[in-house]
């Protein structure tokens, strides 16, 4: 829930931190726990721009994908099957 | 013993942990399915749109309304905003404006405290990469066959 309005102990600021750079991937995590709050939040925000992107990315491809449908190739009944599932 | 296995009579088996993958995939592919049909084929950027909004659609659905970024982005969705992205606003002073940048990538963040930003942003962040894996899936089973 939300926290008071007081201040929140830094100690639980640090943990939520830490666990934000355990969801990075390996590739953009700082080695160890010595990178600073700021480069963690940098890295987090680099990190969720780039699977926006990929999200973009994905949508043209199936937006493709979609258009063999109406082809009788192989791909087109893997597309409809899984579209009926 | 307690059988852990029945999660259908918790649509929300995890609620630390986001929604699950099936339930993702299948929210996802429902609307995949009705973008299909309802889209037509002349119009493949206007697809690629609507695939995108039921990316964040199923996402936000599946998280729930326990989630403050899901109630955002449904709330977005349900507006049909005709506006572009939303105009970085100058944050009020009791919200704070440390993280200025994650805040406007996070949906619903603006108005958060630090604190709830940060656990508002694992659990987004977590969701986001689980689309994302499912989609890239979608893809590469739909194109791996038939060479």
């Amino acid at each position: 829930m939300s926290s008071r309005r007081s201040r929140v102990s830094e100690e639980e600021i640090n943990e939520l931190i830490s666990k934000l750079q355990s969801l990075l991937p390996e590739a953009r995590r700082r080695g160890g726990g010595r990178a600073s709050a700021a480069k963690l939040l940098k890295e987090t925000c680099n990190y969720i721009r780039s699977l926006n992107r990929e999200v973009d990315d994905l949508s043209g491809r199936l937006s493709a994908l979609m258009a063999t449908v109406d082809n009788n190739s192989a791909e087109a009944e893997i597309i409809r099957s899984l579209l009926r599932s | 013993m307690d059988s852990k296995g029945s999660a259908c009579s918790n649509p929300n088996p995890n609620p630390t942990f986001g929604p699950s993958k099936l339930m993702l995939a299948f929210r996802f592919l429902r609307a995949l399915s009705i973008v299909h049909r309802t889209t037509p084929a002349s119009s493949p950027t206007c697809r690629g749109r609507r695939i995108e909004r039921a990316a964040y659609a199923s996402m936000a659905y599946s998280a729930g309304t326990s989630r403050a970024w899901s109630r955002a982005v449904l709330r977005r969705l349900h507006h049909r905003a005709r506006r572009r992205a939303v105009a970085p606003r100058r944050l009020s002073t009791t919200a704070g404006n440390r993280a200025e940048a994650l805040r406007r990538l996070v949906p619903g963040g603006a108005g958060m405290d630090y604190c709830t930003l940060l656990e508002e942003t694992a659990d987004y962040t977590k969701c986001l990469s689980m689309q994302v894996e499912l989609m890239q899936g979608i893809v590469d089973s739909a194109s791996s066959n038939g060479r």
